[in-house]
């Protein structure tokens, strides 16, 4: 592999192994996979790049391992969600209210990676301030074009990528990037890996600093990555994941792990819990077939498969449509025109500035989220929404534990069916909320939770195995993923045309 | 439950949105649509049982730690301020709020 043209078809690890034997250097990984952004903007996955800063960071990191300072991830090229912020790029969170804002520092997921070596590509679109399950409501212009597109599944250009971390899946499939970073406040991680057939995890909440993401949901928001294979996640997630004191007051005092320690342990006997309640009515049947393909290969691994119930599965998904937007309302009254980001060019007072400057700002799903969050705040109604979501939300997490002491992490399907036709869906967010119920949970719960590719549904599109663990269990997830990726050669499937 | 227009009104103002008529419309049946949906949750028995804010709480005490009171930020104003609306001589500028 020493022509460059395969550069992008190695994994994290496997470009590692070449920039240690001198193979190829960082400036020819940037170079590739900048070209490979141009080549394929019609996915629409890239909303900025910057050729110079790009190729600044790649030659200092060359510089480095030639003083002999390499970091753990030296030269591996990344590209961010754009609900990062970066000093060197702008951050947007999809949303016209920030177009060309320019951070005055990097977010610390960002800052983690660089200080290892990490070569920034670029920002990577998504659903305006991370809402959404589609990536059909990014405000703002791909590279490549001049008007807001969705991203497109490489799979099938006609079909949404996930969201709301579609640029990261969709680049990640496409292989304009080996790896990139992702959040997840209710799937926004698992979802977008399941529909483009990538591999991706978020944390345990809490173990993944929140500082330099652009907020929606406090309590829920965690970063987490997205690469190819369990492994480069295993690698990625040791260095992105530690504590933050002085700069999240949610951020655990969990020292970092080394997640590739235990990748090889055997899954033999692990007991793996299968929630009656993720196989119901609503389940696609080629999905169905997928997951439980997945399943049956575990149990030739030598795992076993144990029914547990979730009983309160279905009400995640009222409960998280309150919490999430009353967090939301809560944290995007930051956008009033004064500060930062847009200003409506013309208003009387102060109150009329504020009002015109967020209509004309924001797009319709945080418009009717800052709505909701609004009103279940409001007084008279505090105690009946957002308490009793709360309150609800603590069963779901007991409901986790207690199916934890049958099995030792959980399996399931990520989404009810595959990735759908772009537009399709875009006249009802209410249905678009019942999509999300295999992630939600898990999400309420705070819980890690994986997406790894389990082969192909209708339409030849992917289907994701969705493992979830116990608390600070990621190290566990990520070896029976990566057991399954050393049995199966689902996570190799290629897009065609890529 | 069922909101009408006029809360439509009273939540926008809330929420500092300046909503056209016809948003107003879509979203009045929109969010009615939402809170169809909410409505089952309302029903479930939660008596005795604490709000949930930091899920790893469910597991133990989760202390949401303060920092000590002390500036520890440098003067990074033109940083800050280079990606405000309207700023003058290093002032954020609003419409006039005191006559």
């Amino acid at each position: 592999m020493d022509s460059p043209k395969d550069l992008h078809d190695l994994s994290v690890t496997e470009l590692q192994q070449q920039f240690v034997a001198r193979k190829a250097s960082a400036l020819e990984a940037a170079q590739h996979f900048l070209r490979r952004a141009r080549d394929f903007d019609a996915l629409g996955a890239f909303v900025e790049i910057r050729e110079d800063v790009t190729l600044a960071q790649a030659r200092a990191s060359d510089q480095r391992r030639a003083g002999g300072s390499a970091g753990a991830l030296e030269g591996i090229p990344m590209a961010h969600k754009d609900i990062f912020v970066t000093r060197d790029f702008s951050s947007t969170a999809g949303s016209r209210m920030l177009a060309g804002y320019r951070s005055p520092f990097d977010a610390t997921v960002v800052a983690r990676l660089a200080a290892q070596g990490v070569v920034t590509l670029g920002k990577l679109s998504c659903d305006e301030f991370a809402m959404g399950s589609s990536n059909e409501h990014c405000a703002i212009a791909p590279l490549g074009h001049d008007r807001p597109q969705p991203v497109r599944n490489p799979w099938d250009r006609s079909r949404i990528p996930g969201g709301s971390s579609g640029g990261s899946a969709a680049a990640v499939a496409a292989r304009l990037a080996p790896a990139a970073t992702g959040t997840d406040t209710g799937g926004s991680i698992r979802q977008p890996a399941s529909f483009c057939g990538i591999t991706g995890i978020k944390p345990t909440y809490g173990r993944a600093s929140r500082y330099g993401m652009v907020a929606f949901a406090s309590s829920l928001d965690q970063a987490g990555v997205m690469a190819r294979t369990a492994q480069d996640c295993a690698l990625l997630l040791s260095t992105l994941c530690g504590p933050d004191p002085e700069r999240d007051s949610t951020s655990l005092d969990r020292a970092a792990e080394d997640y590739t320690r235990a990748l090889d342990d055997t899954v033999s006997g692990l007991r793996i819990g299968v929630p009656a309640e993720f196989f119901g009515a609503g389940l696609e049947p080629d999905v169905r077939a997928a997951v439980d393909g997945a399943l049956k290969e575990y149990q030739r691994l030598g795992a076993t498969l144990v029914p547990i119930s979730l009983p309160r599965t279905e009400l995640s998904i009222p409960v998280y449509y309150i919490i999430a937007p009353a967090e939301a309302s809560s944290n995007l009254s930051r956008f009033d025109g004064v500060k930062f980001g847009y200003r409506a060019a013309e208003y009387g007072d102060l109150i009329d500035m504020y009002k015109k400057t967020r209509a004309q700002g924001f797009g319709d799903e945080p418009k009717r989220r800052v709505m909701i969050g609004a009103y279940v705040l409001s007084h008279g109604y505090y105690d009946a929404y957002y308490l009793q979501a709360q309150k609800i939300r603590r069963m779901i997490a007991e409901d986790f534990q207690q199916a934890f002491r049958q099995c030792d992490l959980i399996a399931g399907p990520v989404a009810p069916s595959v990735a759908w036709k772009i537009g399709e869906r875009s006249d009802d967010p209410v249905a678009n909320y019942l999509a999300d119920i295999y992630t939600l949970p898990a999400s309420l719960a705070g819980l890690p939770g994986m997406s790894l590719p389990a082969g192909l549904g209708a339409g030849g599109m992917p289907v994701g195995l969705q493992l979830i663990g116990n608390y600070y269990r990621e190290g566990q997830l990520l070896n029976a993923a990566h057991c399954l990726q050393q049995a199966t050669d689902f996570h190799i499937a290629k897009p065609a045309g890529i | 439950m069922s909101l009408t227009s006029s809360d439509i009104s009273r939540i926008a103002h809330l929420a500092r949105l300046a909503l056209e008529p016809d948003e107003s419309a879509r979203m009045l049946t929109q969010i009615n649509g939402f809170f169809d949906l909410v409505e089952r949750m309302r029903g479930v028995d939660t008596t005795g049982i604490e709000p949930l804010a930091h899920p790893v709480d469910v597991i133990g005490e989760v202390a949401l730690r303060l920092r000590p009171d002390v500036v520890s930020e440098p003067d990074n104003r033109a940083a800050n301020q280079c990606s405000a609306p309207l700023v003058e001589r290093g002032l954020f500028l609003v419409p006039k709020v005191i006559e």
